[in-house]
């Protein structure tokens, strides 16, 4: 067996997402890599939860199937609302306490909340005798239940394990799910990849207003700050967060905010004013479907023209939207390294895909840029803080060095932060951010900014950004089409992408958004878009669907 | 002390302005404890935007030139990446009590050891007479040609109400108390808050007005909190009444930024931290 997808549903507050994670951890352990979906409403208790998790022998899946080979259901919604998942050979596992008998569909019915009861467990612990149950029915030994689950609740291990070992003897086992040679790797959301990433790069702090689909790397953040050394800020609103974090990189601190939209907004006069100031810090935006409130909890790529020019006046910025845990380790160092040598905002753009899906990730895979040196001032006095450096950057010296005063202005200024409105003074400010971003395009195209993966000869190609690219390279495996992706959005590495798509005569662009957000940069790179695959009810393909939409407009 | 303090950028605040006596004040204070040892390049400064911040080009200490409301912010950043910094915001009326009032109510809030002076003129000067927030009832400015209809905020009292551990008023024409003031506002462990009734020469100039009803603090216990609400609001910034200069509270609580003194894990250690991390997501 190549791929084998179970899908675990219920009501919110159910413990869905965490016990699919659970079932991921088992399926990695036994050989397989892993990508999980999770799907849920904004609420806190009710509604329906569900999770995908698919395993597969093949690394770099990141996406779903429409059909499931499991189905795992905590209540009846799951059983109506995933009917369309089921084929003859998908393995149902029902919860007999919340489904009533005519309604069990021929599923395999466990009395979970009668058990946990039995065994003295709380409600939520039900969900550790589904996963004994799944993996009976599904042929895992019991041993690697035993262990992970030893592993992965570190609270009551015992009683859960024993409610998942009488879900375990609860159903007979259906069919074997072979072992898989994949090492196993650790799983990762994007979010927690986005700040494992930074603090490998030597993040000093971290400011954020919690906001979904982004408050996953605030919540993990400050989980491990004590361990890190990092430093963990939540303040009052995300125009106070902007303005915290450069006041931190002003005393030099390597530091880092994160939001989604509509936070994002509030931030724009202080992204504006990092223009200003040249202080440099790393945003990371996880995008979700607006415009304003929108659809919270779901997905979607529609921010990236705002990213692109968010902030009143002319500055250049850095935009890279990773497809995948390893680019998002990867290059979340390097927005954070590019923010501090180049003294500009350096945007991480991601969305609830990423931000939120659970995937195997190899640390070996991604580049572990560390901390990279910075252009410091060489200790000649007098210090200018906005002194003509090389390519327009001046060199830094933190606050407090001894003989040395350190000012930043958000008005116009001279070389010495004091405020002006000479004319000459004026031009040469703007020329001097002119000149960063020919030394930011030269340094990105030097980055391999441009990646290329399905069949690099096809002359028909995908043309995608961010988390679309990991479904779109699945997409371009199996029908035989170029794909590629830009990593980095501005600068636009133009050069590079003409080249990954030289010898292509049909462009074929996927975007989650309604208005080919990418297309229309690309075209304005003289890059000609022949059809577009736009989704924007806020869900992510399945691989079938997209591979359908691809073929459609393929010739 | 080898340093005068001062840039040598041309001054261009009106004749007669407040802002002079602050400046004045400000640098004889950071003069001061220079000469006491502490050294000059800890002192930051942080402005907002209007006439008052034109002190960060004018005061030769490292400074921060901020945008209107974000004093606060930007001086907690700074304050939480190093606090043995002394970190001073000047702020104006209504670039701190109108565009960035949730900042200063959560700095009080959180009692981070920050110094906040208001160089409170109760008009905009810099986009020429309009009422801020604390603009006596029916003032009639640019934007409110027929008086406004709202009455003004009180800002000691409000500054006791979220939790500030010093609260203090000052006045330009009394430039020595106000050097007092704004002295124990930096010596004191927490967030020292002061407001600083401003003559602003060209648009409201309340000299007269204020000469004739501000008397000192005598004998007046700080560390009562409800005596220091009744001198607080004594005078509403409106009506007619005696208006007191001094401190009205000061009492000692944790300060935020106390447990941000950290040591950063160097490069290579910081790698092997997020290994270890990851390690354990496999192995428990």
């Amino acid at each position: 067996m190549e791929d084998f997808s179970v899908l675990i549903g219920g009501k919110a507050g159910d413990g869905i997402n965490r016990a699919g994670f659970v079932i991921g951890r088992i399926l990695s352990r036994i050989g397989y890599r892993i990508y999980m979906y999770y799907d849920y409403p904004s609420l806190i208790r009710g509604g329906h939860n569900f999770t995908i998790v698919r395993a597969s022998r093949h690394a770099g899946i990141a996406s779903h199937h429409v059909s499931v080979d499991c189905i795992l259901a905590l209540d009846h919604a799951t059983l109506l609302r995933h009917a369309g998942r089921r084929t003859p050979a998908t393995i149902t596992i029902v919860n007999s306490d919340s489904v009533k008998a005519e309604n069990h569909a021929g599923g395999l019915a466990v009395p979970l909340d009668t058990i946990t009861k039995e065994e003295g467990g709380i409600p939520i612990m039900a969900n550790s005798c589904l996963i004994g149950a799944f993996c009976h029915a599904t042929g895992i030994p019991w041993d690697v239940v035993g262990t992970v689950l030893d592993e992965e609740m570190p609270q009551e291990t015992e009683k859960n394990i024993a409610i998942a070992r009488r879900g375990f003897d609860a159903v007979p086992e259906q069919f074997i799910l072979p072992k898989g040679e994949a090492p196993e790797v650790p799983l990762v959301t994007g979010n927690e990849a986005i700040g494992l990433g930074l603090l490998q790069a030597g993040l000093d702090a971290y400011v954020s207003y919690p906001m979904t689909p982004s408050s996953g790397i605030l919540h993990y953040l400050a989980e491990v700050a004590g361990e890190t050394s990092l430093k963990v800020i939540h303040p009052e609103s995300e125009i106070a967060v902007m303005l915290m974090a450069q006041g931190f990189a002003f005393a030099g601190s390597r530091t880092a905010v994160g939001t989604s939209g509509g936070g994002f907004c509030l931030m724009t006069e202080g992204v504006s004013m990092a223009g200003m100031t040249e202080v440099p810090v790393t945003i990371v935006v996880s995008m979700r479907p607006g415009p304003s409130t929108g659809v919270p909890t779901y997905t979607a790529q529609g921010d990236l023209a705002f990213i692109l020019s968010a902030g009143q006046g002319e500055f250049p910025r850095f935009v890279i939207a990773p497809a995948d845990p390893a680019q998002a380790f990867e290059w979340s160092g390097r927005a954070l390294n590019l923010s501090w040598k180049y003294q500009v905002p350096s945007f991480i753009l991601v969305d609830k895909t990423l931000s939120e899906g659970t995937f195997s990730f190899d640390p070996e895979e991604p580049e572990w840029t560390g901390e990279e040196p910075i252009p410091r001032w060489d200790g000649t006095h007098p210090y200018h803080r906005y002194a003509e450096g090389e390519g327009g950057v001046s060199p830094f010296c933190p606050v407090p060095t001894t003989g040395v005063v350190v000012k930043v202005n958000s008005y116009a200024h001279d070389e010495d932060g004091i405020t002006t409105e000479d004319p000459d003074r004026v031009v040469r400010l703007v020329e001097k951010r002119m000149k960063k971003s020919r030394g930011m395009q030269a340094e990105i195209d030097a980055l391999d900014p441009v990646l290329v993966s399905g069949d690099p000869t096809a002359a028909t190609a995908i043309l995608c950004w961010g988390t679309t690219s990991g479904i779109c390279r699945e997409v371009g495996d199996i029908i035989g089409l170029r794909v590629v992706q830009p990593v980095v959005l501005s600068p636009f590495p133009a050069v590079a992408l003409r080249d990954a798509l030289a010898g292509v005569s049909r462009i074929i662009s996927v975007e989650d958004n309604a208005g080919g957000q990418l297309a229309s940069l690309a075209a304005a790179h003289g890059i000609t878009i022949s059809a577009q695959i736009l989704r924007y009810d806020g869900r992510p393909h399945a691989l079938e669907e997209l591979r359908d939409r691809v073929m459609g407009v393929k010739a | 002390m080898s340093r005068s303090l001062i840039t040598e950028t041309q001054n261009t605040w009106c004749p007669g302005c407040g802002n002079f006596a602050i400046e004045h004040a400000l640098k004889a204070v950071i003069a001061a404890r220079v000469e006491e040892g502490f050294p000059p390049e800890n002192v930051v400064l942080v402005t907002g935007i209007g006439c008052h911040a034109k002190i960060a080009d004018y005061l030769d200490v490292n400074s921060f030139y901020a945008i209107h409301g974000r004093t606060i912010p930007v001086a907690t950043g700074i304050k939480l990446a190093n606090p043995d910094l002394c970190v001073i915001c000047c702020a104006g009326d209504g670039d701190c009590y109108a565009e960035g009032l949730d900042h200063l109510i959560f700095a009080a809030k959180r009692n981070i050891d920050l110094t906040m002076i208001v160089h409170n003129n109760r008009v905009y000067g810099l986009t020429t007479g309009q009422y801020t927030p604390t603009s006596p009832l029916h003032f009639k400015g640019r934007s409110t040609p027929g008086g406004t209809e709202e009455k003004p905020l009180n800002p000691p009292a409000l500054m006791l109400a979220s939790g500030a551990t010093m609260v203090a008023r000052a006045y330009t024409r009394k430039l020595d108390h106000l050097s007092t003031i704004i002295r124990e506002g930096i010596d004191h462990p927490g967030f020292a808050f002061i407001d600083v009734l401003q003559i602003c020469a060209s648009f409201f100039n309340m000299t007269e007005y204020y000469n004739e009803r501000v008397y000192f603090i005598e004998g007046h216990d700080s560390s009562d909190f409800w005596s220091a609400w009744q001198k607080a609001r004594e005078w509403d910034y409106s009506s007619d009444a005696p208006i007191a200069l001094g401190t009205f509270y000061r009492s000692e609580e944790p300060m935020f930024d106390e447990k941000y003194r950290i040591t950063r894990q160097s490069g290579e250690g910081r790698k092997r931290t997020v290994r270890k991390l990851l390690e354990h997501r496999i192995r428990q």
